[in-house]
């Protein structure tokens, strides 16, 4: 079983783990301790406190905070609330829903026609990050892409306890 | 040597050729019985043999891999058709009696299940009885409501004897120019109904003592517009099987039969078993959702399609992944749309076939891949939408098409579990739809009515990665040994030259790591003034979304260019087109006199194309990943340096640069970061929040004030699934009364 230090989880986060290395990653068998370096070096990074219980992408996370409750942050330090609420309900979001507004971003014709689908932008609410581009006809529901089911995971697949104690 | 005849002791008064005395149909019912019971495939509580003698069981699961791939590779030599010579497409697999798959080759691994499903109906419907299983058989099926993803797949199953009981199935699947439908080609576009689709052959006994029935053979030459091509694929699956057989019985005369038995139940077990540690191992438990779309424009086909046909659709697929805690894969597309009047309709067999390449390439990338892993999962397909007609006469020559995006939402929702998990590694943005599928038919340049389906979409750009730009113009998500084909190899068959074959820019999406770019192909027809052309791909929808900030790779469009003055062109050695490169200036425009139309109809009824006319095919780039203000500035520089990105959307990126008279693009770095920080304030300026988003759109989404198709679609969702129904009523605050204007 391999066994990679944080240096090399830190590579691999970063992108600038060299190929042969990341493929020889992709071909082994799973580190078993990735789990818990991975968020260890996610949280040395971050500029606020609370504990990162689940990573959702690069720029979010869902964190326990010192008066227990379990909410999605963003490294901005933008709370988008209770984790199990979809965090793009409390995202600022621009549609690109006309040619123009498809075209800076796509030439002539090689975008969906907007009368079709539009394509909505949710962004950082602090720092204007980019967190996710969903493509969807017009009146499509907003997608609620995932709903962890963090007590299982932690108390069921990890063998922790839920709330986790705060580090 | 054929071992078929020495092995052979089948005693005249043994009926049932099942194990034990028992009929097949009593074996199928029986493993289902123990399964529904216990949760373990033929409820197998000990891995008897992997237990106590590991090393023998790998050398077994070894013995009879290599046997396939073996096979793949050797038997791919007698078919005659690139698509399967270069492409590859085929692919070999190993079956219990009862239909359930043991191991399979390299190559489409798609039709690992749907061969399974296809055996199941010749075991359930007692074949056995009628028209009889005997050693030296031979049956053929293409029929997708049995076990198929479309027609074009043909595939081919032996049955494999030992002393008179049937011990397993060989099979072989490859993929066919023509099918012998109204339109030329293997996958036509226009068809209404399942009586157009062409040659279908619904588990058919077609041989016997190891040969093709004359009947049979004289059958399927006359009914294919390219016979020699059929019918040296046909040899080609059946040699394959029978070097299969081979390997088995080879196998079992060194191993035992007793020992060959257990093992083909208790690897299937294993497999089960390490799927759900897998799952476990791997992601995350809860609910994932990622939907995916596919335009059907045949509003433009009026005249030439039926009215009740040429009508403009949007498919929908909102996939949702449930695991729970115990490890359980549970994907359901509830809310899927109605079945349709064109050739896009799938089955649940050939939904499993989208299931099994995707997880073959994402969570189970390994040589041990069998019907465990679908024991270990549940996919509902509900009955009346695209997934499922309630119309067994729907046409299916091109299921793929929407199959192929159905799944981007599998693969985006388990990066999302490998992003919780670390194993950032295995993250890739999806993956982009295979087209454009040049395909066409008529008249060619040998003088002879032929067809063609050239498979060059192989070779798409991959998505983008966690932390790297997709790779340009090299896989297809149907064959993980993509391979887009010598130009050489396809004008042999196909009546229309490549003028050229270019990296397409802007073709993968942008992110703080793009979508692999994909090629484009500019044809001219030559040798004919008949030709009928297809394109196939997206033109009015991106099929899914980037992921984390990633945007979607490009749509295409359609440049038809026809009545061209090619012919003098070439005659006095002037410039003709070779690239198109940009929608927005067009170097074939610019180097052609010709009538040119642009549109985004990219499926449409063939098209009647003369000699000197010239195709545009755009092959789809990957999706991006992340932020595309943190790209790094001088990627951006290398993409535009390289011909992946056009100059002028440098900007786009949020980057500032020049090009130095004719050397390189470079970035000025000073004006990159203002401008950054420009548009993320632009960003934030030109939001709002969801909450006034909502209200500024609730009217159109109560009155569904959309165009046709997608007006029908949110129709047909919520007239499918209460559920559906109850979301949308939901998210709109809509009330509980609202129901979809039927208007």
């Amino acid at each position: 079983m391999p066994d990679y230090d944080k240096a090399t989880i830190g590579q691999l986060i970063d992108g600038t783990l060299p190929w042969p290395e990341l493929k020889d990653m992709m071909s082994n068998f799973k580190d078993t301790d990735r789990f818990d370096k991975y968020v260890e070096i996610l949280q040395d990074r971050m500029t606020w406190d609370d504990q990162i219980l689940l990573p959702l992408g690069p720029h979010l996370f869902i964190v326990l905070k010192d008066d227990g409750s379990i909410v999605t942050k963003s490294t901005s330090g933008f709370e988008f609330g209770d984790y199990r609420e979809n965090w793009k309900l409390k995202a600022r979001i621009f549609v690109r829903d006309s040619d123009e507004k498809y075209r800076e971003i796509y030439p002539k014709l090689m975008h969906a026609d907007p009368e079709w689908m539009e394509m909505r932008e949710f962004y950082d609410p602090i720092d204007g990050t980019l967190l996710e581009v969903e493509a969807v006809p017009p009146g499509y529901p907003i997608v609620h892409s995932f709903e962890p089911d963090l007590e299982a995971f932690y108390t069921k697949w990890l063998g922790r306890s839920f709330p986790p104690t705060k580090n | 040597m054929n071992i078929m005849s020495a092995t052979n002791k089948a005693t005249a008064d043994q009926k049932a050729i099942g194990w034990d005395g028992r009929t097949l149909v009593e074996m199928i019912t029986e493993s289902e019985r123990l399964f529904a019971d216990t949760g373990r495939y033929w409820g197998i509580e000990d891995l008897s043999i992997k237990d106590k003698d590991p090393i023998k069981y790998e050398k077994i699961w070894s013995r009879l891999r290599g046997g396939l791939v073996g096979a793949r590779e050797t038997a791919l030599n007698i078919s005659a058709s690139p698509i399967v010579r270069e492409i590859g497409e085929l692919c070999f697999g190993l079956y219990t009696p009862e239909g359930d798959s043991i191991s399979l080759s390299t190559g489409i691994m798609a039709h690992i299940h749907t061969m399974s499903e296809a055996l199941k109906h010749i075991v359930r419907a007692d074949y056995e009885s009628n028209p009889g299983i005997e050693d030296g058989d031979i049956f053929v099926n293409n029929d997708p409501q049995l076990g198929d993803v479309h027609n074009a797949d043909v595939q081919e199953f032996v049955p494999i004897f030992w002393e008179g009981e049937l011990i397993a199935w060989a099979a072989g699947v490859t993929h066919e120019i023509d099918v012998g439908a109204p339109q030329p080609c293997g996958m036509p576009v226009g068809t209404v109904n399942r009586y157009e689709d062409g040659f279908i052959l619904s588990c058919e006994k077609v041989g016997s003592s190891d040969r093709l029935h004359r009947d049979y053979e004289h059958r399927s030459e006359s009914a294919t517009r390219m016979p020699f091509y059929w019918v040296l694929d046909e040899k080609c699956r059946i040699a394959g099987c029978h070097m299969i057989r081979n390997t088995v019985l080879r196998l079992i005369q060194e191993e035992g039969i007793d020992t060959y038995k257990t093992f083909i139940r208790e690897v299937i077990e294993d497999t089960r078993h390490a799927f759900v540690n897998r799952i476990k191992e791997m992601l995350v438990p809860g609910v994932y959702r990622s939907p995916s779309f596919m335009d059907v424009p045949h509003a433009g086909d009026k005249g030439v399609m039926p009215d009740y046909a040429a009508v403009d659709s949007l498919m929908n697929c909102p996939l949702e992944l449930s695991i729970d805690e115990h490890g359980s894969f549970d994907i359901d597309i509830d809310g899927a749309n109605k079945w349709g009047y064109h050739s896009f309709n799938c089955t649940p067999s050939g939904i499993q076939g989208g299931l099994w390449v995707t997880l073959c390439q994402t969570l189970i990338p390994n040589d041990k891949v069998n019907d465990g892993a679908y024991l270990a999962t549940t996919f509902n397909t509900p009955y009346g939408t695209w997934s499922n007609p309630d119309n067994l006469s729907v046409s299916n020559t091109l299921s793929w098409m929407f199959l192929i995006p159905c799944f981007t939402g599998l693969v985006h929702s388990l990066n999302r579990g490998f992003c919780g998990r670390g194993y950032l590694e295995e993250i890739i943005a999806a993956y982009p739809f295979t087209g454009n599928i040049t395909q066409g038919g008529g008249i060619n340049h040998h003088g002879h009515d032929g067809s063609w389906s050239n498979f060059e979409h192989s070779c798409s750009g991959v998505s983008a990665r966690w932390a790297w730009d997709g790779e340009t113009s090299c896989a297809a998500v149907w064959n993980p040994e993509g391979d887009m084909g010598d130009v050489e190899a396809w004008e042999i068959i196909e009546p229309a030259l490549y003028l050229g074959r270019n990296i397409r820019p802007n073709s993968g999406g942008f992110g703080k790591f793009r979508g692999g770019s994909a090629f484009e192909s500019v044809r001219m027809v030559y040798g004919t003034d008949r030709q009928l052309l297809y394109h196939a791909r997206d033109g009015h929808v991106h099929q899914c979304s980037g992921i984390f900030g990633g945007y979607p790779g490009s749509t295409g469009y359609r440049h038809t260019i026809k009545n061209t003055d090619m012919k003098e062109r070439i005659e006095k050695r002037l410039p003709y087109p070779v690239q198109d490169v940009d929608s927005e200036n067009s170097q074939i425009s610019a180097n052609i006199n010709a009538d040119e139309t642009f549109d985004r109809r990219l499926y449409h009824y063939p098209d009647p194309h003369g000699e000197y006319d010239l195709y545009l095919s755009q092959i789809c780039g990957g999706h991006g990943l992340g932020d595309v203000l943190e790209r790094r500035a001088e990627m951006v520089a290398e993409d535009i340096n390289t011909g992946h990105l056009l100059e002028r959307y440098a900007g786009s990126h949020g980057v500032v640069g020049s090009r130095v008279e004719d050397g390189d693009w470079t970035v000025d770095a000073t004006a990159t970061d203002t401008l950054r920080d420009e548009k993320r304030q632009q960003r934030l300026a030109q939001s709002q929040s969801v909450e006034e988003w909502m209200d500024s759109q609730r009217d159109r989404a109560a009155s569904l004030d959309y165009n046709v198709p997608v007006r029908k679609m949110h129709r047909e969702s919520c007239e499918l699934s209460e559920k559906w129904l109850n979301n949308y009523r939901s998210f709109w605050n809509l009330g509980d009364d609202w129901q979809p204007p039927t208007a």
